[in-house]
């Protein structure tokens, strides 16, 4: 086992298209590390110095640069390199392309064959091992159309091949955080697009980046890393622009599985969108037009000669990591996931501003008016993306008959911000498609299914009323939901329902949230089986009435205790892991509206459910740069079995049963559903809204405690007869 | 009606008195006729072709008036989903779809005995569809307990509530005219004509109003509500009783007949009129299952 020689393996092989394609000016640098790795242990990286070499002749500044990428890649690569060839025996290249194994010799094109460590050797192929972001990762370069592309691999082989496309301006290493949580499960493959990261670049480059040629890279990929099964393909901004090429043309038809787009729209959808709203403009279509035209207006200043590819050679690439950093919230330096950009950052630039100039006018003023997409497509929206308006995929459905929407409150950079939705969706939706099942829509039909879908949820006071309410809105959002409460047999039944009703998995859980204990051996526990809690709805609570000269300081100790410190509990154990993991997420506490309306019926409950609110505004702040969202939620009067739970002070028993009775009934006669204040919830989680009051009288409420708040202080000293 | 001694006797010896076994048999034929209605509905069938279908199929079978006319509730007009006016009860052109639950609701007067049911299935296998109509099995026994235990109705029905709210369910017999989870019904006199009105046959309606009155006078209600005119123990007669569970835009209920007499013996104080019914039969073979 060993390395081989690329003409060897071209010729022996059926290559199909990609043969055809390659007519490989490169294999020189490629034979030569050939030629040295079968006598000791020099990998790639010396044919990428020998490729550069020849891109010297393009331009003065890219070889700088590249030198200097991989001068590091070089130490890395032979670093790794020397531990796996020190155990192999070398074999001239031609023994093992025997006719005896003509599945293998398919599956490598053109580029070293060194066994890597992390490689199972029972496939029988193997590249170079990589360091940094992608370490672990075997990388080959695979040639097609006069370039050479960069392609690393990870996982088992015998899995679903799983193509991450990066884009502008980028390289594969964009996908790196994803790649790795999906190594366990998928085959993925990365490549560098033609001119970006070590892929050399086309000459000349204009005319080299159209869309077609792009095709052409991918079926090469495709065709060197998964000849026999389809590609699951998934693509970011431009790789995604170029994904949808590949999912609506000919000539890819079988060769890829499905299709998952983030942040990048098919031009050629693109361009009718525009067209229809141009032709027939509506204010609304004007409006649509406007905000992405304003969205685009770096696509407009691409298309300036030389300048764009001198900022990106000079102060652009410079400012960029700070600017991600800042602008896009990308992990810094130094945190993990900080790897990140590489620094090919100014050729990828540079070169990548070719993909607008060779493609977009073109595209848009000619759209191809078939570009139906073959294959299951699902669509990933980050809500915050500055790129890309919402509104450019409303017809989608037309285009791509299986579409599975997802949404996610994330910026245009999400596979570096949001790793773990993004690959947890990409792996149900590849495995879904994969079993056959058409591709359905979430078993949710609720319409947040596409932003909750697979979310874990985790609500207090679940047994009953809000919570329960709340915890069967995400459950039918397709949310994995984890039902806490004291009451062991309602949290089961609302896990049990909840199931039932569209969530994937659901748990209930017995945990009294005053117990900070408790709490935090739940904490442990969920973070432990069931993940990282993606929205937290701290909604534990209970009721105390009376006159404050009644209220005993046990009853006050009571109320305090679930009301306020069972919320403290809450977003110091779950709020802290959200944090920590660095991925966003969202609280949502429910305090009350009589946080803000005073009444002398309830002083310890509106005491606890006032410091409840301040305390959720002031997490807000906290967390904002967390990406965190808080909400507090102030229902009022809703119908729920709260009041048969009330202590109601400085009476007898026997009156404190009538007044529970009595007030139980009034709370039925007013007849808000707590259904209603669920949907409240999920609607202040998608909007991130900071104080959300439910009822009319809670919002009427909120009203005059702004703008007339005497008035609010009159009605505070009615003391209805109860 | 109120049923004697001797009936409960009679009942003891193992045969209906003649005339709840003229009860009986109206409401088996109702549920003859709501099983064979069921097994022809079909996605895009309507509300009201099938309300037709349980109209022609009693109408071939004798029956000439009606407590009610029979409605027909597709998919989430099941739970009663935003019913304001009691309008939105009659049957719509909504089309049947696969997966959709249905409830068909009938009430014949045959030979002058009325029968008052309620059927809910589902066009397809839903689990969810399942858990609630399994969930019924525990009202049906509840209320039968607590009327035994001669509770006030107002209270059994704040309990039939508490206990749906704690199984996570909304208490959608609330959505009926003056909330009733059950009516008392009775014997109908036959006449050559038998006009409805609103849905409700007029002949059911006198009966239904002299009950009201009587109840007035003597402090009962023939409807059983959640308010205070029916705070009082159950009044001996022929109940039909309706619990209907809501859950997230799928309803499920089923009605049938209680028979409550006068008796000091709690076994013959209170009993459903048949227990060889669909709903019954199901929960039986889920247990031996």
């Amino acid at each position: 086992m060993s390395t081989r020689n690329t003409g060897a393996g071209s010729e022996q092989t059926d290559m199909g298209e990609q043969a055809e394609t390659d007519e490989r000016p490169a294999p020189d640098g490629r034979v030569q590390a050939d030629g040295r790795a079968e006598t000791d242990e020099r990998p790639a990286p010396d044919g990428r110095v020998q490729a550069d070499g020849r891109a010297e002749t393009d331009e003065r500044a890219e070889t700088d640069e590249q030198a200097e990428t991989d001068g590091r890649a070089e130490t890395d690569g032979r670093a790794d390199a020397v531990g796996a060839v020190a155990t192999r025996t070398v074999e001239p290249s031609g023994i093992d392309v025997g006719p005896d194994e003509p599945e293998e010799t398919g599956e490598f094109v053109g580029a070293t064959r060194v066994e890597g460590i992390a490689v199972a050797t029972s496939t029988g192929w193997a590249g170079t091992e990589t360091a940094g972001a992608l370490a672990g990762a075997t990388e080959r370069w695979i040639g097609t159309g006069g370039v050479q592309l960069c392609v690393a691999e990870l996982g088992d082989r015998a899995q679903p091949t799983v193509v991450l496309v990066h884009g502008f301006p980028d390289s594969k290493e964009v996908w790196s955080e994803v790649a790795k949580r999906l190594a366990d499960r998928f085959h993925v493959v990365l490549y560098d697009l033609r001119g970006c990261g070590q892929s050399s670049a086309p000459k000349p480059l204009r005319g080299g980046y159209t869309l077609e040629k792009l095709t052409d890279d991918f079926l090469a990929v495709a065709d060197a890393v998964s000849p026999d099964r389809p590609v699951h393909l998934v693509g970011h901004d431009w790789g995604s622009v170029q994904g949808w090429e590949f999912a609506t043309v000919k000539r890819t038809e079988g060769r890829i599985a499905s299709f998952t787009t983030m942040s990048g729209p098919c031009l050629d959808h693109l361009g009718m969108w525009l067209r229809k709203r141009a032709v027939r403009p509506t204010p609304r279509r004007v409006g649509q037009l406007f905000g992405q035209g304003i969205k685009s207006w770096y696509v407009y200043a691409f298309h300036t000669p030389v300048l764009p590819e001198a900022m990106w050679r000079g102060p652009l690439a410079k400012a960029w990591p700070k600017l991600l950093e800042r602008v896009e919230k990308t992990p810094g330096r130094g945190e993990p996931g900080g790897d990140y950009p590489t620094p090919s950052l100014p050729t990828d630039g540079a070169h990548g501003v070719w993909m607008y100039r060779d493609n977009v006018r073109s595209r848009l003023r000619r759209p191809r008016t078939d570009a139906y997409a073959h294959v299951p497509v699902q669509l990933i929206h980050p809500t915050g993306d500055i790129f890309v308006s919402e509104q450019v995929f409303d017809e989608l459905e037309l285009w791509a008959p299986q579409l599975t929407r997802r949404s996610l409150a994330a910026k245009h950079w999400a596979p570096r911000t949001r790793p773990d939705q993004i690959s947890a969706w990409i792996a149900e939706f590849v495995t879904t498609v994969d079993e056959g099942a058409a591709p359905k829509e979430p078993r949710a039909t609720s319409p947040y299914a596409a932003r909750f879908g697979g979310q874990l949820v985790l609500v207090t006071g679940a047994a009953s009323g809000i919570g329960r309410a709340t915890a069967f809105a995400f459950a039918e959002a397709g949310a994995r939901v984890v039902a806490v409460d004291r009451d062991t047999e309602g949290a089961a039944r609302t896990a049990e329902m909840a199931r039932l009703i569209g969530a994937p998995q659901a748990w209930g859980e017995t945990v009294d949230v005053s117990d900070e204990q408790a709490m935090d051996k739940l904490a442990h526990k969920v973070a432990a089986e069931y993940g990282v809690v993606d929205v937290l709805v701290n909604n534990a609570g209970i009721g105390v009435s009376g006159a404050f000269m009644d209220t005993s300081s046990e009853d006050w100790q009571r109320v305090l205790d679930v009301n306020l410190w069972g919320v403290i509990h809450g977003c110091r154990t779950f709020g802290k892991q959200m944090a920590e993991r660095g991925q966003g997420g969202h609280i949502v506490n429910t305090a009350s509206a009589a946080a803000f309306q005073p009444t002398r019926m309830l002083p310890a409950y509106a005491t606890s459910k006032a410091a409840v609110l301040m305390l959720s505004e002031c997490l807000r702040a906290e967390l904002a740069c967390k990406d965190i969202g808080v909400s507090a939620i102030c229902p009022g009067i809703v119908n729920t079995n709260i009041t048969t739970t009330t202590r109601f002070v400085g009476v007898d028993q026997q009156e404190e049963q009538r007044r529970r009775t009595r007030s139980t009934r009034l709370y039925g006669k007013r007849n808000y559903p707590p259904e209603k204040v669920a949907d409240a919830i999920l609607r202040a989680v998608v909007r991130n809204q900071a104080v959300v009051p439910v009822t009319p009288e809670a919002r009427g409420a909120h009203l005059m405690s702004r703008f007339t708040p005497k008035a609010l202080r009159a009605l505070a000293r009615l003391d209805p007869k109860m | 009606m109120t049923t004697t001694v001797d009936d409960r006797l009679s009942v003891r010896t193992g045969g209906l008195p003649p005339e709840l076994r003229g009860f009986r048999e109206v409401q088996r034929l109702s549920y003859e006729c709501a099983e064979a209605v069921a097994a022809q509905l079909r996605p895009g069938v309507t509300e009201r072709e099938a309300a037709r279908m349980q109209r022609e199929w009693l109408r071939e079978r004798g029956v000439r008036d009606w407590f009610h006319l029979p409605f027909a509730w597709f998919g989430d007009r099941t739970a009663f989903t935003n019913f304001r006016i009691p309008l939105q009860f009659f049957p719509t052109n909504r089309k049947l779809e696969p997966g959709m639950p249905f409830i068909l609701d009938m009430a014949p007067v045959y030979q002058g005995y009325t029968a008052d049911i309620g059927y809910s299935g589902c066009l397809g296998p839903s689990p969810l569809h399942d858990k609630l109509l399994a969930d019924l099995e525990a009202h049906r026994d509840l209320l039968l307990r607590e009327v035994r235990e001669r509770r006030s109705l107002r209270e059994i029905y704040e309990d039939v509530e508490r206990l749906m709210v704690r199984q996570g369910y909304a208490n959608r017999h609330r959505a009926y005219p003056f909330g009733v989870i059950a009516h008392k019904v009775d014997r109908v006199k036959e006449r050559r004509w038998s006009p409805t009105a609103f849905g409700f046959g007029t002949q059911s309606l006198k009966g239904l109003a002299s009950d009201a009155l009587h109840g007035h006078r003597e402090g009962w209600s023939p409807l059983w509500s959640p308010y205070r005119f029916s705070d009082h123990p159950p009044q001996p007669g022929l109940w039909a009783v309706e619990p209907h569970l809501g859950f997230r835009g799928m309803g499920a209920k089923f009605e049938e007949i209680l028979v409550v007499t006068d008796s000091k013996d709690p076994e013959h104080s209170a009993f459903w009129l048949d227990n060889d019914l669909p709903h019954v039969r199901r929960w039986a073979e889920e247990k031996a299952a």
